[in-house]
């Protein structure tokens, strides 16, 4: 990202040749310089430490690495020719032949190898690369400054001022926010959402801002800004989630090739503790909806309960291992794109069955536990993520069974005559209304089973999320295309 | 005072950046006032007479004492204070 480039930055035309003397290349080539000063392009040499380096040539210290950040030197020595202010060429280390070609003289540096390489610019040291990048684009954010005295210790006054979920969160300093934005290509200005519950507009560097808190590294970002849009909507409903008193937060399912490439877990322990991907990712989501949004419990968040989840619940699915089609393709993205898929859920709860040995079988067993989600007299008002195991996968898999067919499988056999369901039968109040006493009615709406995949490689064990109230009175699943 | 950490403001920046005192009641009456002797010489000649003035309007006076005014009050002692106290005269004396 280039941005506050001023002229100061800008290059003169002709050979530019950006050095450091404890480069040993950059040594070999420090005799050519007087030769290349004669050629009847101009020469600037910027040296990156000593002074002296070039100084035959007239060379100047490019003390702030200015010169060196703004045109993105990786390594040194970098030869670049410059026309109109346009870089037209560049080549890095020692390379005889691009050196030749550059400069123009045909029998450049003949005594010296053909190549060798450069050694790292200063301008890109781990040890000063934050430090520079806040120099140099601090001004891309905006947010206020809070600064704490030398008495208050960090990590009690974030706590002090309500910002956290109670567990301690990473002081997002402007190096730490700068380069958790080097993770997105978008502006840190640009608007992702509105926040709920206080309808705040929700900036990428606010975002970027509760990540660094949340623990999150850069190349988690654009999943948190995926799931920000996704929750920060009307079909799912943010607001509602908070407020309700049932105990449902954002579970986040992760989809695409990126989710391997991130280090989430899909495998053991996927919904658990441990892997920093899945944990940061959904507690990013849910700081930035608490600090921007405004959504506290006991504010605005009225859960009874609530659930171990709403810290953070994001999870990968195993789409190598499965033998169903992605959650994010059956929702329309097309595989091997990155995507979120956000749901309003409670906390997982284990299906066992560990004797079933036809899909049938274990199908009933599915239906068996599934059919309490919430209440068994209680249909169709809400919606669950069912997660298959490798070893109830495997079931399925070796039976040909898509996820269409245990879907359907689950729908038929969950059918239930509303005889059963109204209320006041089987002696429970609780019930679905009495007009429905004849009907016959599955266990969820069409779309309304999300089937996923993950877990650990031993356990013939399932597991449910159930979700809140669906549909337009409530929260229905989104999804999103995690987009860089 | 020495500067610590600066942070970038993790909230939507409707409310104010540094924490802000309740507002001030309109009487004492009724209230718990902690008076801290810091342990210089004739300071409680000074606390002795306040407390008269106080407790004159209705208000429960508790006396605390730093063991020495050389250092910070204990963090027991603060805590002892903020447990015990409803209002809080910030005043330093000499």
């Amino acid at each position: 990202m280039v941005t506050g480039m001023s002229s100061a930055v800008q290059l003169p035309d002709g050979l530019v040749i950006i050095a450091k003397r404890e480069c040993a290349t950059c040594q070999m080539v420090e005799p050519l310089l007087a030769r290349i000063a004669q050629s009847d392009t101009p020469l600037a040499v910027y040296t990156q430490d000593d002074p002296t380096f070039g100084r035959a040539v007239n060379s100047q210290l490019d003390s702030d690495l200015s010169i060196s950040w703004h045109h993105n030197i990786e390594t040194v020595p970098t030869l670049l020719l410059v026309r109109n202010g346009v870089e037209v060429e560049r080549t890095f280390g020692w390379s005889q032949s691009d050196w030749q070609r550059i400069t123009g003289i045909a029998d450049l540096g003949e005594d010296l190898p053909t190549t060798r390489p450069g050694c790292g610019s200063m301008s890109v040291d781990p040890d000063r690369v934050d430090a520079l990048r806040a120099l140099f684009t601090g001004s891309s954010v905006t947010s206020r400054t809070v600064e704490f005295s030398a008495a208050e210790d960090e990590f009690e006054a974030m706590y002090a001022r309500g910002w956290t979920d109670g567990f301690p969160v990473i002081p997002p300093t402007r190096e730490r926010v700068l380069k958790m934005l080097t993770g997105t290509t978008r502006a840190p200005q640009d608007v992702v959402a509105i926040a709920p519950p206080n309808l705040v507009e929700l900036t990428v560097e606010k975002i970027a801002i509760n990540a660094v808190m949340a623990g999150c590294l850069p190349e988690y970002l654009p999943w948190v800004i995926a799931a920000l849009e996704a929750v920060c909507n009307d079909e799912f409903n943010m607001h509602g989630v908070l407020a309700t008193t049932m105990p449902v937060g954002p579970v986040i399912v992760c989809n695409g090739p990126g989710t391997r490439a991130i280090g989430m877990n899909s495998g053991i322990n996927a919904f658990g503790q441990g892997n920093r991907a899945n944990n940061t990712i959904g507690r990013a989501v849910q700081l930035t909806i608490r600090n921007v949004g405004g959504g506290r419990p006991g504010e605005v968040d009225r859960a009874t309960h609530g659930n171990p989840g709403k810290v953070s619940f994001c999870f990968a699915e195993d789409e190598e291992g499965s033998p169903f089609t992605s959650l994010a393709s059956a929702r329309g993205i097309p595989n091997g794109t990155n995507a979120v898929t956000v749901f309003a859920g409670e906390g997982p709860r284990c299906i066992v069955d560990q004797l079933a040995r036809t899909p049938e079988e274990l199908t009933n067993s599915f239906v068996a536990c599934l059919e309490t989600v919430h209440h068994p007299k209680l249909v169709l008002g809400f919606d669950a993520i069912l997660t298959v195991s490798p070893d109830h996968g495997r079931v399925f898999a070796e039976a040909g069974w898509d996820r269409n067919r245990l879907i359907d499988e689950i729908s038929q056999r969950s059918m239930r005559h509303g005889s059963q369901l109204i209320r006041g039968a089987r002696d429970m109040a609780e019930g679905v209304p009495l007009h429905l006493s004849e009907a016959t009615l599955p266990k969820f709406r069409p779309g309304g089973l999300l089937l996923t995949y993950a877990g650990g490689g031993a356990g013939l064990f399932s597991s449910v999320i159930a979700g809140w109230a669906n549909g337009k009175i409530g929260s229905d699943p989104v999804t999103r295309v995690v987009s860089a | 005072m020495a500067t610590g950490v600066t942070i970038l403001d993790p909230t939507n920046e409707s409310t104010p950046a540094t924490r802000q005192l309740l507002a001030r009641p309109k009487s004492v009456n009724g209230h718990t006032i902690g008076l801290l002797d810091i342990s210089k010489p004739r300071g409680n000649v000074f606390l002795d007479r306040l407390q008269e003035r106080l407790e004159a309007q209705g208000a429960k006076v508790l006396r605390f004492a730093k063991p020495t005014f050389t250092k910070p009050a204990p963090v027991d002692l603060r805590h002892e204070i903020a447990t015990q106290c409803t209002l809080v005269i910030e005043a330093l004396a000499d």
